[in-house]
């Protein structure tokens, strides 16, 4: 009877569970990806993907964004001094700040099969257990505590001030 | 004025959506078909020709006595990066255009009989035939060498005056000097280490062959990046058209709102006199307070003025991230009088105003009196942008004054050059 029951239920945890089929993990990704764009990636990379001339590089079409996702993943991790990305010539002069400590690995995930599904642009997904492997390989500091859950207000001890 | 006092106001109050229309307002600019001025917005009875398009990255541009245009590239057209423009039937397009030097950059000027151009490190100068524009290519010289350049604001545009001086920017290769670079969160370094090397503008002998920074004299500091600057020669001083930082809602958004961290700081013009401490890194200009107030990186709250009162004032101030390119002070006869001595500025158009919508990309004329601003700005030449202000098709970036008193812009997205003239309608 248990067994049955658990076989029936099995269906219905499927269906609601993320892990569901590809298509659409990769659509709740892109959603949550595109969040996390708009906090933290658009006021350089712009709302159209196509970044500022020689400061901030575009993200479309490049082998930047389309390549090696774990060279992707570093440079969200760790930022860019500037003057490191060239595209047809150009060289693009902003520093990126790292987002190790900003950013979780389900985040910088999220973001990163955003960016890589977007503006045109098609390429597989980023898995945070990819990210979690780039960040360990690097010794990028930690991610936050718990991004996913905003905490409302919890009552906070008030630190003293380090002038 | 056509406009109102209070129409004014509304206008002021409106900011960004309106003040291209307010401006417009204020002088009465006509719409002139594309067709007629290049794709340009002008005033009543000024008309525009395209000189070239296609030479890529043209930043800076000057106008030789005999009426040709040298171009500064900032990336090498053909291996080329300064460009001859030679127009020989009078009719404002370029007929020949001829390139030499291997370097890019952004500044390039004439004096006493010599073309001086920079790259983002150094100054060279050749021998120019004033009269027949000529070139002589094997007389370069490097008259400034071993300039900083870390990627950032590393445009070294020029000036020169009339004792023997060369004026070059250099940028500040940081947003507000934190120990950090744009990172929220880092705090400001105090006293600011860049200051030393760069941020300011640096003063050298025209004449005096490789120059580094032991022979130069840092005539002004706290400027994070020039792009614009001129000398005067009516009251022969230096002007400069500052950019102003960013980053200041994503970095404070308790202190500014989306809106607010698009129209703030102000883009700031200064009258130079030597010594002048502008205030960069520690204070921006508030364009809602009106006010020089400290940086939130060194304890600004948006109210403190701290150390700020104690630094240059700006003389005009613009909305913000608009990203003044070019500064040109007009003393041509051609123009109407209220043209005489003014200042045009042509703005580069914004970033970091997104998400809010982009600004900027037109060319804006300051009135003076004696050195001194004696109106509000106006936009003076728009429709650089074309549809779509947030990738704009042409991007205002040098400016230019041949002696007929003709006035040229640059743009460097495709690397266009237009000639606007005024004929008595």
């Amino acid at each position: 009877m248990k067994l049955l029951a658990a076989l029936l239920l099995l269906p219905a945890l499927y269906v609601t569970s993320p892990e569901q089929g590809p298509a659409s993990s990769l659509k709740a990704s892109v959603e949550r990806g595109s969040k996390v764009y708009q906090t933290i990636c658009l006021t350089c990379h712009q709302a159209d993907g196509l970044g500022v001339d020689r400061m901030n590089p575009p993200l479309v079409k490049t082998k930047w964004v389309l390549g090696d996702k774990k060279a992707l993943a570093k440079i969200v991790l760790n930022g860019l001094k500037g003057g490191e990305i060239q595209i047809d010539g150009d060289e693009f002069h902003n520093p990126m700040p790292p987002q190790a400590t900003q950013l979780s690995d389900q985040q910088i995930a999220d973001v990163l099969t955003f960016v890589r599904n977007s503006f045109g642009n098609k390429a597989s997904a980023v898995s945070p257990a990819e990210v979690k492997a780039v960040r360990k390989a690097i010794g990028a500091p930690a991610g936050p505590a718990s991004p996913a859950a905003p905490v409302k207000k919890a009552p906070v001890k008030k630190a003293p001030v380090k002038k | 004025m056509l406009l109102t006092k209070r129409s004014w106001i509304l206008c002021q109050a409106l900011l960004l959506a309106a003040f291209s229309a307010c401006a417009g307002d204020t002088t009465g600019i006509a719409k002139n078909s594309p067709a007629d001025n290049a794709g340009l917005t002008l005033p009543a009875s000024f008309s525009a020709v395209k000189v070239t398009s296609g030479l890529g990255r043209a930043r800076h541009i000057v106008a030789a006595p005999n009426g040709d245009i040298f171009v500064k590239l900032d990336k090498l057209k053909d291996g080329k990066g300064i460009y001859q423009l030679h127009d020989s039937n009078g009719d404002g397009v370029a007929d020949t255009q001829t390139g030499f030097g291997n370097f890019t950059g952004t500044g390039i000027a004439i004096k006493n009989g010599y073309l001086y151009a920079s790259s983002n490190t150094e100054v060279f100068r050749y021998k120019l035939d004033e009269k027949t524009g000529k070139v002589d290519e094997a007389s370069v010289q490097t008259i400034v060498k071993g300039l900083w350049d870390k990627h950032q604001h590393e445009s070294k545009s020029l000036a020169l005056d009339n004792d023997g001086n060369l004026y070059v920017n250099i940028g500040a290769p940081s947003n507000c000097c934190q120990v950090k670079d744009r990172e929220k969160g880092s705090p400001g370094m105090d006293p600011c280490p860049i200051l030393d090397s760069a941020g300011g503008i640096w003063q050298f002998k025209a004449d005096k062959l490789n120059q580094g920074y032991g022979d130069g004299v840092r005539y002004a500091t706290g400027l994070r990046n020039v792009v614009g600057l001129d000398w005067n020669t009516e009251v022969n001083d230096l002007y400069v058209m500052q950019h102003g930082r960013d980053m200041l809602f994503q970095f404070y958004p308790e202190l500014y709102s989306q809106k607010d961290g698009a129209e703030n700081p102000a883009e700031e013009m200064f009258r130079l006199k030597k010594g002048a401490d502008c205030g960069w890194p520690y204070c921006y200009y508030d364009n809602a307070k009106q006010a020089k107030l400290l940086n939130p990186e060194y304890g600004g709250d948006r109210n403190k003025t701290g150390r700020c009162d104690m630094k240059t004032k700006s003389i005009v101030q613009f909305p913000g991230h608009l990203a003044p390119n070019g500064l040109l002070f007009y003393t041509g006869n051609q123009f109407p009088e209220k043209y005489k001595n003014g200042a045009f500025i042509a703005f580069h158009g914004s970033w970091n105003r997104s998400p809010e919508p982009q600004a900027g990309y037109f060319v804006v004329f300051v009135p003076f009196k004696d050195g001194m601003p004696s109106g509000k700005w106006e936009v003076f030449a728009d429709g650089f942008a074309g549809a779509n202000i947030n990738r704009a098709q042409y991007r205002p970036c040098g400016l230019a004054q041949d002696k007929e008193g003709n006035l040229f812009v640059s743009d460097d997205s495709n690397g266009s050059i237009w000639k606007i003239s005024y004929k008595k309608g």
